[in-house]
């Protein structure tokens, strides 16, 4: 399994990691950064689960810019088959093959005497049908075949169904690709290979023993003020510290769909866009659209609004948690 | 692997998150790059690899902190560890061997020095967290004595008692009964010292061993104590299950739902589009001098279980009406197409609110619109044919959960009949046992002709397998 390789200087420690992605923009928690340096010196796939834009993706992203290395991104959908993610055999390019075939074929043919000699011209012609001229690449071959290295994301695969899953096993644990009319073809480099999943459905336990896995769950306000900053420079201290009260305290009322760090990210800016100076009532009122996004769950929420900010703006920090 | 990892990730599994060995050796991989001296690290790097879903997170969580917490498990590197199993195996034999030549002939050098070993191990100290030679001594004694194995509470005393034996405690128990019963010493104030010391000594050993198969049992014994208790759960009868049992049923159900998807999913596969099948397109193109003139498109046969079920809710089967429903709220995670229906006098659409609802509040909300009548299998018969008749086709299975009592009503057999008619197969789950059928209200007898199978369903276990059958069908 170990192929001989020389470890990125990104890779060198679990702190390098961090200090790596966090110069691609990206601000990674210990478990985040641990997870992607084992997966580095294992050779092992990361399966992330979490909800909704926490990041799941944009570590893939981030990951490939960090390295340097080339993003190659399957996006997983139902009905998501072997001649979208693997390989496909070029039909239209066969079809003319064989066309020409039939024409050069006579030639090939014509001047055996006899029906013997014929027959071993034919078995001693290279057949090119099924041949690497008429196999269009797909991202997970892409992957396997890159020289540079790669990151190999697979967006949402809790959208496809459980055959796809099957057809991953082979790529995930060994890095190959079987194609029946060629052979195994082997990643020359390893890809990082990191899955996404939204738990739509629960995955099969095949996959997932082949993979480590990584939860990201909605982020601790000390670490969401870290993002935040990173991501919206030039947004005001204060601001930013009752931004994340208030999105903390709306992710524990009864709502269906919570806001992630990719809303409150949205919300910063929106709020920086508009020179906010500080968070009240009727400022929450306008842009609640921002951080949420079904009417259920803005009326719901719109009789507490007054509360919330009210708790939001209180400086001691442990009144906003709450 | 060394031994830590091993008893970490067989703690795991004690508790629920089951890691494969192809896991445990990525684990001992991992601590193999990440190391045990940054705890932190090794926190995540063992998370990351042995805990593969949210409660297998929580319970790593947990569990790490109790296990490596444990003052007898210092990570030790390597050569130590080795050395530390070397001592294992021998050291308890040693101070057993000392026991037990004390009770034969009483060979007072080797006792003495024996008792003198057990007052310092007590006299050590045995504050937690701390490696002192008392834990150090404890672990390999726990290990000898197989204290992993405890299952139950009540097991705790037997234990501490194998845990002291394997200290050695033998000679030092010895001196104190030659004390106690010795009258000529009864009176000198030196032997009393030495008695009063002893029994200090004594009680601390014993705590200290309890202490440490209490803990052994929190992480292996109470897991397996639960999960005896889910395996007793899912054989018990419907109609006797308790408060708490209930709870428990709910864990059960949910795994047997996730079993049954795993079991079954596959079959459900659908292929959106068709694609061009090139092999047989050339092959059948050959006759007409290799021009592909009638194409070939490769399909998968559209196949989804589709699922009607019924449920009876009325009075006469309240025993059962909160697991019947259960299940119908775990089987609502697992089938895609399924209908379900609760009646007592009146047939309700009740799929809504238990795909979308919390288990309980969906149980109250179905009591309150389907419940409460008295029961009458033909009505609800009846409704199902004005209203719903349409979701009943070739392929669907009808799945009737009742116990066939209609209150001496009209049991419209003949709607039975042309259901039977329509559907691929209508199966009958009763929680009454088969003797009782037919007697007073019950139109069982009358009904069993038209169904595909009834089956006399008294327990989880029993309802498991005629579900899984059904989905065999497919």
């Amino acid at each position: 399994m170990n192929r001989d390789l020389p470890t990125p200087p990104g890779f060198a420690s679990i702190d390098a990691v961090t200090a790596a992605l966090s110069g691609a923009g990206y601000i990674a928690s210990r478990q985040v950064a641990t997870a992607l340096y084992l997966a580095h010196h294992l050779r092992k796939p990361v399966l992330i689960e979490g909800p909704a834009g926490v990041g799941k993706t944009e570590l893939a992203v981030s990951a490939a810019r960090a390295l340097g290395y080339a993003l190659i991104r399957l996006q997983c959908y139902e009905g998501l088959d072997d001649s979208r993610a693997l390989y496909e055999w070029q039909y239209g390019k066969q079809l003319l093959y064989t066309q020409v075939l039939k024409e050069k074929i006579g030639q090939l043919i014509d001047q055996a005497d006899s029906l013997p000699e014929a027959f071993a011209r034919l078995t001693g012609f290279k057949d090119l049908f099924f041949s690497r001229d008429f196999l269009q690449p797909r991202p997970l071959l892409q992957a396997m075949e890159q020289a540079g290295g790669s990151v190999l994301l697979i967006d949402e695969v809790d959208k496809s169904e459980e055959a796809f899953e099957a057809l991953l096993l082979e790529v995930l644990a060994d890095y190959q690709i079987t194609i029946p009319e060629i052979g195994t073809i082997r990643a020359q480099v390893p890809p990082l290979v990191i899955l996404t999943s939204n738990n739509t459905r629960e995955l099969g336990d095949a996959i997932k023993r082949r993979c480590l896995h990584l939860h990201i769950g909605f982020p601790e306000p000390a670490f969401e003020q870290q993002v935040l900053r990173a991501r919206v420079p030039g947004i005001d201290e204060a601001l930013l510290r009752q931004l994340v009260n208030f999105v903390q305290a709306l992710r524990h009322e009864n709502i269906r769909k919570p806001p992630s760090v990719a809303e409150s990210l949205d919300w910063a800016r929106t709020l920086l866009l508009l020179h906010a100076p500080s968070l009240d009532a009727t400022l929450v009122n306008d842009t609640l659209n921002v951080l949420l996004k079904r009417e259920s769950d803005i009326q719901a929420v719109l009789p507490r609004i007054e509360l919330l900010t009210r708790e939001a703006l209180a400086p001691a920090p442990v009144g906003g948690a709450r | 692997m060394d031994r830590t990892l091993v008893g970490y990730v067989r703690a795991l599994r004690a508790a629920g998150a089951d890691a494969s060995i192809a896991e445990s050796i990525d684990a001992a991989r991992a601590v193999a790059v990440v190391g045990y001296q940054d705890r932190q690290a090794l926190k995540d790097a063992l998370g990351v690899v042995l805990a593969k879903s949210e409660p297998e997170k929580a319970i790593h969580h947990r569990l790490f902190d109790q296990y490596f917490g444990l003052p007898d498990l210092p990570p030790p590197p390597p050569d130590q560890a080795n050395a530390a199993d070397r001592a294992a195996a021998s050291d308890p034999s040693s101070p057993a061997d000392a026991g037990q030549g004390a009770d034969a002939t009483p060979s007072p050098a080797d006792a003495a020095s024996a008792i003198g070993q057990l007052l310092a191990l007590a006299a050590g100290g045995d504050g937690p967290g701390q490696a002192t030679p008392l834990a150090a001594a404890l672990a390999r004694a726990a290990q000898a004595a197989g204290v992993d194995e405890i299952r139950f509470q009540t097991q705790i005393g037997v234990f501490t008692r194998r845990l002291l034996d394997q200290l050695g405690t033998a000679p030092l128990d010895e001196r104190l009964r030659a004390l106690l019963l010795d009258p000529a010493t009864a009176g000198s104030a030196e032997v009393q010292a030495e008695l009063h010391q002893l029994q200090a000594a004594r009680e601390r050993l014993r705590r200290a061993a309890r202490a440490v198969v209490e803990q052994r049992f929190e992480l292996y014994g109470r897991p397996a104590t639960e999960a005896f208790m889910q395996d007793v759960v899912t054989h018990r009868a419907l109609g006797r299950l308790s408060p708490p049992d209930m709870e428990r049923m709910k864990r059960v159900v949910a795994r047997m739902a996730k079993r049954l998807a795993v079991r079954h999913s596959r079959r459900r596969r659908i292929k959106l589009q068709g694609q061009l099948d090139f092999r047989r397109t050339l092959r059948s193109g050959a006759g007409q001098d290799s021009v592909p003139f009638k194409l070939h498109f490769k399909h998968r046969r559209r196949d989804k279980p589709r699922f009607v079920a019924i449920c009876d809710v009325s009075g006469s089967v309240a025993a059962h009406v909160r697991f019947l429903l259960l299940f119908l709220y775990a089987l609502h995670g697992t089938v895609a197409d399924l209908r379900s229906f609760a009646f007592s006098n009146q047939l309700k659409d009740v799929g809504p609110m238990l795909e979308n609802l919390p288990f309980d509040e969906a149980f109250a909300q179905v009591l309150r619109e389907a419940g409460g009548g008295s029961t009458d299998y033909g009505q609800a018969l009846v409704d199902l044919q004005d209203e719903h008749w349409d979701c009943i086709d070739r392929r669907t299975t009808v799945l009737i959960l009742g116990d066939g009592r209609s209150n001496n009503a009209d049991p419209r057999l003949d709607i039975l009949a042309e259901l039977a008619d329509r559907a691929k197969r209508v199966l009958w789950l009763c929680p009454e046992p088969r003797g009782r059928w037919g007697s007073g209200d019950s139109c069982m007898l009358q009904y069993q002709p038209f169904c595909t199978q009834v089956s006399h369903c008294a327990s989880a276990a029993d309802l498991e397998r005629a579900i899984d059958e059904a989905l065999a069908a497919y």
